[in-house]
Formats: structure tokens, sequence, C-alpha cells
């Protein structure tokens, strides 16, 4: 009893900790990457590569002013911040990152690497990442600016119509699968298909669902209000969305928000299409998180290419493109579930 | 461990109901219900209902909530100044009224079930709440009232449409 809480804190420690680390280095990737498109060299000051800029910015973000503006209502302002994180945070109880382990021999019995599967896993996720969008809501409202306002209520209806695309989005995976459990869609995707009859390919879902990770990576590219749908925050519109009136750590809360949002997001890619864990050889997390890194850089990548959507044309491209798409997607996985039943 | 368990969730989602109620800002009512859904969905996962519990989530506290907050920001309400005011006093009686009677209900209600002429709940069948049980109760037993469901939310839908639209051409 004693030795399973053991185990199961030291998991969860160990995510907590990658995760906010992960978190931490995003921003230094993200500059690094956008540089470099940009044919920029970006910072290098701190540390070789400038590999300590994190660290830099988290002091420099603690240690400034921590201004609450006189105008705002002061409880839900507190809380927005963390409202926003949260969410982010816990999703990640259900994603598996890896198969078993003994620690080279350390431990008797292997120990799964998730913190813990269970049987709505999916939904889990959806459910526990829609509640996001409370924190940006409400930092909107509870800032009492117009700018902040107009922020808030672009991201909840932003958040609505593209939730449901991505829903339909992995029906087709979860059809495929049988199950709602993670655990259990990855190892569907064991083995290898052939690809025309003689090219070996990995048996994942994103070779037979391709237009459902295309619209889940579409979609949540919007759920994490990321550019080319980054209206929430829209600088040349809306000041900095809302985020206007928030400073120091608890506008760095709303940034770490969304770069754990999208590792999130890159996690479920991964476990939903990619095969999660699985590699043909070598330890499997390793495995999980090169392909998260690999949907990361296409994140940044995205970001450093296409231009903001404009609003209209942000629900146009949700509702009359993206969610008919979804059911096409829905009705050629039940095809293909019927064909081969 | 359940037992407590419960009396938390129970706690939480009568007191925030509570608050909903009697809070001045609407906002701060929207938050209190959206506390009061998650701790329903807390007393469906005591009850073994996983899909009923996520369900809960995902509906009511990431979509309809969201929805609710949504439009109370666009109406910029302003604070409630004073807590009754007396052209409500027939409201409230009989919302008073009303409470009664369902208060009247629910003790008759829950009073029988522990009469000893009651039957014992029937023990939990195999797989009772997950996914594959609901959906499979869904399409063979419950197939009539779901499609009915269905056709309900999508007149409901084309007449929010057409409301919306007045110059249909």
């Amino acid at each position: 009893m004693l030795e399973t809480l053991v185990v199961i804190f030291v998991k969860i420690a160990v995510v907590m900790g990658a995760l906010l680390l992960a978190v931490a280095y995003m921003t230094w990737l993200e500059r690094k990457v956008i540089a470099d498109l940009q044919v920029r060299i970006g910072p290098d000051r701190v540390g070789p590569f400038g590999l300590l800029q994190p660290i830099a910015d988290g002091i420099k973000l603690i240690l400034k002013e921590d201004l609450i503006p006189g105008h705002v209502d002061r409880v839900v302002y507190l809380l927005a911040p963390s409202l926003a994180i949260i969410p982010a945070l816990i999703a990640f109880a259900v994603i598996p990152f890896g198969d078993t382990t003994t620690l080279f021999g350390l431990l008797g019995a292997p120990v799964p690497l998730r913190i813990t599967d269970i049987d709505v896993g999916v939904l889990f996720v959806f459910g526990v990442s829609s509640l996001g969008v409370y924190g940006i809501v409400l930092a909107g409202w509870a800032s009492n600016n117009k700018y902040s306002l107009l922020g808030g209520l672009r991201s909840s209806a932003q958040m609505i119509s593209y939730e449901l695309a991505m829903g339909l989005s992995v029906v087709g995976v979860i059809l495929l699968a049988g199950s709602l459990s993670l655990v259990d869609i990855v190892r569907a995707q064991e083995g290898a298909a052939w690809l025309l009859g003689i090219i070996p390919i990995p048996n994942w879902f994103a070779f037979s669902q391709p237009l459902g990770l295309a619209l889940f990576f579409t979609c949540a590219l919007a759920e994490t209000n990321r550019a080319p749908f980054d209206l929430p925050e829209a600088e040349t519109e809306l000041v900095a969305g809302f985020h206007t009136e928030y400073s120091s750590m608890k506008f760095a809360m709303f940034f770490m928000a969304e770069y754990a949002h999208m590792i999130t997001a890159s996690a479920m890619a991964t476990t939903l299409f990619l095969g999660g864990w699985l590699g043909p050889v070598g330890p499997s997390p390793v495995w999980f998180l090169g392909k998260v890194f690999v949907l990361l850089f296409v994140f940044i990548w995205v970001r450093a290419t296409l231009p903001r959507f404009r609003y209209d044309q942000l629900m146009q491209f949700g509702w009359k493109r993206l969610l008919p798409l979804g059911f096409l997607n829905l009705a050629y996985s039940a095809l293909l579930v019927w064909w081969w039943g | 461990m359940e037992i407590l368990l419960f009396a938390g969730f129970a706690t939480v989602a009568a007191v925030s109901g509570l608050l909903v109620v009697i809070q001045r800002q609407a906002v701060y009512s929207a938050l209190y219900l959206v506390i009061t859904m998650g701790a329903l969905a807390g007393l469906y996962i005591l009850l073994e209902g996983h899909f009923i519990w996520i369900i809960q989530i995902i509906v009511y506290a990431g979509a309809i909530m969201v929805l609710f907050l949504f439009v109370i920001m666009l109406l910029d309400l302003r604070r409630e100044e004073v807590m009754w005011a007396r052209r409500d006093r027939g409201q409230i009686l009989l919302a008073a009224i009303l409470s009664l009677v369902l208060l009247a209900q629910m003790v008759l209600a829950l009073g029988r079930s522990y009469l000893p002429a009651a039957k014992a709940p029937a023990a939990l069948a195999e797989g009772f709440g997950t996914t594959q049980t609901v959906g499979r109760l869904l399409f063979t037993d419950y197939l009539f009232p779901f499609e009915v469901t269905s056709v309900i939310l999508l007149v409901a839908m084309v007449g929010a449409m057409v409301l919306a639209k007045k110059q249909f051409k």
C-alpha cells in the first residue's frame, strides 16, 4: 500500500517537473526557432546558445512589481491565472508517456509509465482542457477593461466553436480503437501495416485517419489560442487582449498556461494519431518525447509562417469548413470499420 | 470513505447552489453554478457512473456555463444593490410554496425506500456505468427516447436560427 502510494507520488512529481521544465524551455525553443526562420540569431547572451534565458526570464518575472489595478474585481482577477494553468496540468494525469519500466532492474515489478489510466481517458482530457477557457474569460471580465473583455469574449466563442470540430476529429480514432482509454488506443496502434501491400509502415492512426489528424491539429491551434488563431490577444487590435491588465508572475502564469496547453495538445495528438510511446527500438518514453517535440516544432513553425485570421474568417472556417470535414471523416471512419469490421 | 466523500460533495453542491441564488453579482452566481456542477459530477463518480461524470463536466461545466458567462458578460449587468426588493414579494411567496412541495415529495420518495417493505437495491451489473454499457442501452432499450431527444434538439436549433435571422429570402 505504502509502496504504491510512493510510486504514484514519484510519478506525479516527475511528470509535473518535466512538464514545467518543458514549458520554460518552450519559450527558449520558440524564440530560437522563430529567429532562425526569420534569419536572426535569437537569444544568445545568457549561457551557451542562450540556454539559461528561461531562468533569467523567470527570475525577472518573479522580481517584477506585482501591480493590481484599482478598478478590477479582486477575487476573480487573482483567481483567473490559476484557473488558466491548472486544467492544462491536470490533463497529463491520463496521458501515457511510456510502456512499463523496471528502471534498469532497480524495481522488482514493472511499473507502467503513466499516472493513471481511466476508461474515459479521451473524454477526460477534452473535459478538463475545455475548463481552461474560464481562466481567459474571467481574466477578461475581471480586468474591467474593454480590450480585455473583448479578448475574453473572443476566446470563449472561439473555444466553443472549435471544440465541436475537435471532438468530431477524434471520433474516427475511437471507432477504430474501440475504446476511450488512451492506453488501449496506443495498444491498438501496435504492429505494422502495409502500404500498397508492399511497403511496411507503422500501424498508426495517422495513416488510416490523415484527415482526422489534420483536423485535430488545426483545432488544437485554435483551442490553444496560437497563431494563426490568436485572436484573443491580437495586439494590433486589442493591446494584449485578456491579459492587458496583468503583470509580473500573474502574466507569466497565462504565458505558461498557453505553453502547457500546447504540450498537452501535442501529447494528445501523439497518443491518438502517432502511436504514442510505440517505436521500433529503444526506450519507449524517448519515442513519446520525440514525437511530442516534432509536433511542438510544427506549432512554432505555423506561427512563423501564417498571418492571423480575421475574426469572421475564423468563425466561418470553424463552422463551415472544419465541422463538415469532421462529419466527412466520421462517415469515412464508419465505412472503414464496417468494411474491415 | 464513500460516505465522507458523499458528504463532502453534497455539502459543496448544496452550499454553492445556495450561493448561486444569493449572490448579487451575476458573474459570481455563474461561477458558483460551475462549482455545483463539478460537485454533482463528483456524486456521479460515487455512483459508478464514469461516463455520466465526464459528460457532466464537458457539457455543463465546459460548454453550457461558458455560454452563460458569455451572455452575462455581454449584458454588462450591474451589481444588485438590495437583497430583497418589495416588488418581488409575490415571487418569493410562490417560490417558498413550490420549494415546500418539492421538499415534501423528496421526503416521501426517500422515506419509502427506507421502509422495511422496500426491496434492497439490486447489485450492480458487470461494467455498470461504462461507456460501452451506456452506449448499448441508448441504442437498444432507449433508442426511441434517444432519437426523439435528438429531433427536439434539431427543431430547437432550426428555430433559433430562424428567429435570429429574420430576413430569409
